[in-house]
């Protein structure tokens, strides 16, 4: 797959070769175990507390020990969803965002079966929050507040430091998924009200199977897993010591890419973006365009379906994503795209394309010129499209000139 | 991303006869609400033979509701349309070496097009009788809506009942907890306001036979018997398999799987099934075996 071009790195990333052989030592001569007394797990215990500082400074975190380490982002958002309510037996309530990730939706809606109250923000088409619908939902019985960083999809970008802040003010604990926006731009949460913040090492070239949750000193806790002393009796179990060495490898050189990702990689993303505005027809950006991570593009091709198109830029050695409904194995198509009020014909179509410091100019014109052909074959294909005299446009008022029955 | 089979991907990459129909006399526009896919199936049709001559598709949708799109028109050209009336989804989906149960709806959707297209040919009004819901159990394909209409329709309790009727929840059971929720919303509004009561956990063993009737002569009870698996026989040929009784013997009743069900996964549960409703249906407790459990005579 050497010709092939990832544009999908939303999804996951390629694990940096500094962070593989930064970690490789760790299955083999430093297998020991943490805990050990003997010399094999000093030798793990150095390197854990190094990566933690590693980390810790990536986010900006005033003490090392806010640092626990966990097994993925879904690890720490369930934790710090379910601390919350668990270390406050009083408050029944959670408000979220309508746009979240799953691994925060899907745990709000099993705590609605089991009797909590959850408030899900609504966004307006361009993806933003209602501030003021905010500050009214925040009352006495709310346990927590968690709203994403910036969003998978869109890559747009919520006030949580704001956010926080009104949260503070009220005495209520905030907790932010931040796995898109962390190594992507600063962050800094010593300045900052924010009380829990989840990471995903995969999302910043480092490997699967590792996260971080970011525990201010003084937040009331509960832990999800019980058992040994690991990370202070926060997160029993053994530590995933190679991976947590390479997380901290990797964030350090996330640190050091910091600027290049704000300036190349964006440069690279708006450069694709305006080439493919440019050059087809009724297509938009979705999301906050001016107010979003540097290496996100969405943009929604109507009249065609999503699936599709992947699959044709699969055989042409591109990867990217879609928020249609087939791609995702449910009916429904994208709860973002919808969210935002993007109709169905546009919210089929939606393309993601998520950048890397690894994609080159080369491979960006690449994408540009072949991704054209792609969508006007398809369009070819659709009921909601016409190709009058050559003139390519959506047939005579769609909806009118094409309105199926609809099971 | 999904496995299609190389005639999916096939379809796809190389669809066939799309585009507008100019002198197509039926067309059908039909769409799945949920999936958001859309589907203009073009036909023309000899008024004579009622044979149809050509047909197109123009498609909004993913690869293998093109694919099945594709396939739908390559199927019907040549029929009558009569013939074309008898095309099943299936019969797109088997054209096609089968789809991912996730994708089985867009050969629904193919199907309804056709039924759609005919209707607009013979100037009559073709309504929907098929509401699709979220997908459940994906071993077996079955949606939220055909497990609720069910367990409405038949007063079901659990989980192994729901398996009984649809097979959902007969693989892997990961959506067990699925039908539960499903069970305990159509529970409590059959209770009514007042007395929701949770769905029994799925009993480890099967429910106690109801007292026998009076008792019944062994012609009698193998007409019974026949009539059973009458009943269930159209559930088993949609599946491509079939039930044979092979034998009686005493509160044994032996019976060949056939087609499809010989060696299916679900075959314990298929007899399970069967076995329930002799159960009901002779009033006496009765054992429904393969035909290959049966005694092999000295």
């Amino acid at each position: 797959m050497d010709s092939s071009i990832y544009l999908d790195n939303n999804a996951t990333t390629r694990v940096d070769p500094a962070v593989v052989e930064a970690m490789l030592p760790f299955f083999t001569e430093h297998f020991g175990n943490a805990s050990s007394i003997h010399a094999f797990g000093s030798e793990v215990g150095k390197a854990l507390k190094k990566a933690r500082s590693q980390v810790q400074e990536l986010l900006g975190a005033e003490h090392d020990s806010e640092i626990i380490f966990t097994s993925c982002g879904t690890e720490s958002d369930s934790t710090a969803i379910l601390s919350a309510l668990k270390a406050q037996p009083d408050c029944n309530t959670v408000i979220t965002t309508v746009v979240e990730h799953p691994a925060i939706l899907n745990q709000c809606e099993w705590l609605e079966k089991e009797g909590y109250i959850v408030h899900k923000l609504k966004v307006d088409k361009k993806g933003r929050l209602d501030l003021d619908e905010y500050r009214s939902l925040l009352h006495e019985r709310v346990a927590l507040v968690t709203a994403m960083w910036a969003n998978n999809e869109t890559g747009t970008i919520f006030p949580v430091i704001e956010m926080a802040e009104m949260a503070a003010a009220k005495g209520i604990m905030f907790h932010t998924d931040a796995v898109q926006a962390v190594g992507k731009i600063p962050i800094n949460l010593k300045s900052s009200k924010i009380d829990m913040l989840s990471l995903s090492g995969h999302k910043l070239h480092a490997p699967k199977g590792i996260g971080v949750l970011y525990l201010r000193r003084g937040c009331r806790f509960r832990p999800l897993l019980r058992g040994g002393h690991q990370e202070r009796g926060r997160r029993a179990g053994t530590e995933n010591s190679a991976s947590i060495v390479g997380l901290g490898k990797a964030c350090e050189l996330a640190m050091q890419h910091m600027e290049e990702e704000n300036t190349t990689v964006k440069r690279l993303r708006d450069k694709l973006e305006i080439g493919l505005l440019s050059q087809i027809s009724h297509c938009f950006p979705t999301g906050d365009v001016s107010n979003r991570l540097p290496n996100t593009s969405n943009i929604a091709f109507e009249y065609i379906e999503g699936e599709a198109i992947l699959l044709l830029m699969n055989k042409m050695g591109i990867a990217g994503s879609s928020g249609s409904a087939c791609t995702s194995g449910s009916l429904e198509p994208s709860h973002v795209m919808r969210a935002m009020g993007i109709p169905y014909t546009a919210a089929h179509g939606t393309i993601r394309f998520s950048l890397s410091r690894y994609n080159t100019e080369a491979e960006v014109d690449r994408v540009i010129a072949t991704a054209p052909p792609i969508i006007a074959q398809l369009r070819k294909l659709s009921p909601y499209w016409s190709d009058n005299q050559g003139l390519g446009g959506p047939a005579a008022k769609p909806g009118a000139a094409f309105t199926p029955t609809y099971a | 991303m999904w496995e299609y089979s190389d005639k999916v991907r096939e379809h796809f990459f190389n669809p066939r006869n799309s585009g507008p129909l100019e002198e197509a006399n039926g067309i059908g526009d039909v769409g799945s609400i949920q999936c958001g896919d859309a589907l203009r199936l073009m036909l023309r049709v000899e008024p004579e033979t009622e044979i149809i001559q050509d047909a197109h598709f123009q498609t909004f949708g993913c690869g293998s509701a093109i694919a099945s799109s594709s396939a739908l028109t390559e199927i019907v050209k040549g029929m009558t349309l009569d013939e074309a009336l008898k095309v099943s989804n299936q019969n797109i989906a088997d054209y096609l070496d089968g789809l991912p149960p996730e994708k089985m709806h867009c050969s629904v959707m193919g199907r309804e097009a056709l039924q759609a297209a005919i209707a607009n040919y013979r100037g009559e009004v073709w309504s929907d009788d098929h509401e699709e819901g979220a997908l459940i159990c994906k071993c077996f394909a079955v949606d939220a809506v055909m497990i609720e209409d069910v367990v409405k329709a038949n007063n079901l309790n659990t989980v192994q009942e729901v398996t009984f009727y649809t097979k959902a929840g007969g693989g892997c059971a990961a959506c067990h907890e699925g039908i539960e929720e499903i069970l305990a919303k159509v529970m409590s509004e059959r209770a009514g306001p007042g007395e929701v009561s949770p769905p029994p956990a799925c009993p480890a063993t099967p429910e106690a036979p109801r007292p026998p009737s009076a008792k019944l002569t062994l012609v009698q009870k193998i007409k019974k018997i026949e009539e059973v698996l009458d009943a269930v026989r159209p559930m088993l040929q949609r599946d491509h398999g079939d039930v044979e009784l092979a034998d009686v013997q005493g509160k044994k009743i032996y019976v060949h799987l056939k087609g499809a069900c010989s060696g299916c996964m679900m075959e314990a549960a298929t007899l399970g099934g069967i076995q329930q409703k002799m159960i009901e249906t002779l009033g006496e407790l009765v054992q429904v075996l393969p035909s290959s459990h049966m005694p092999v005579e000295a």
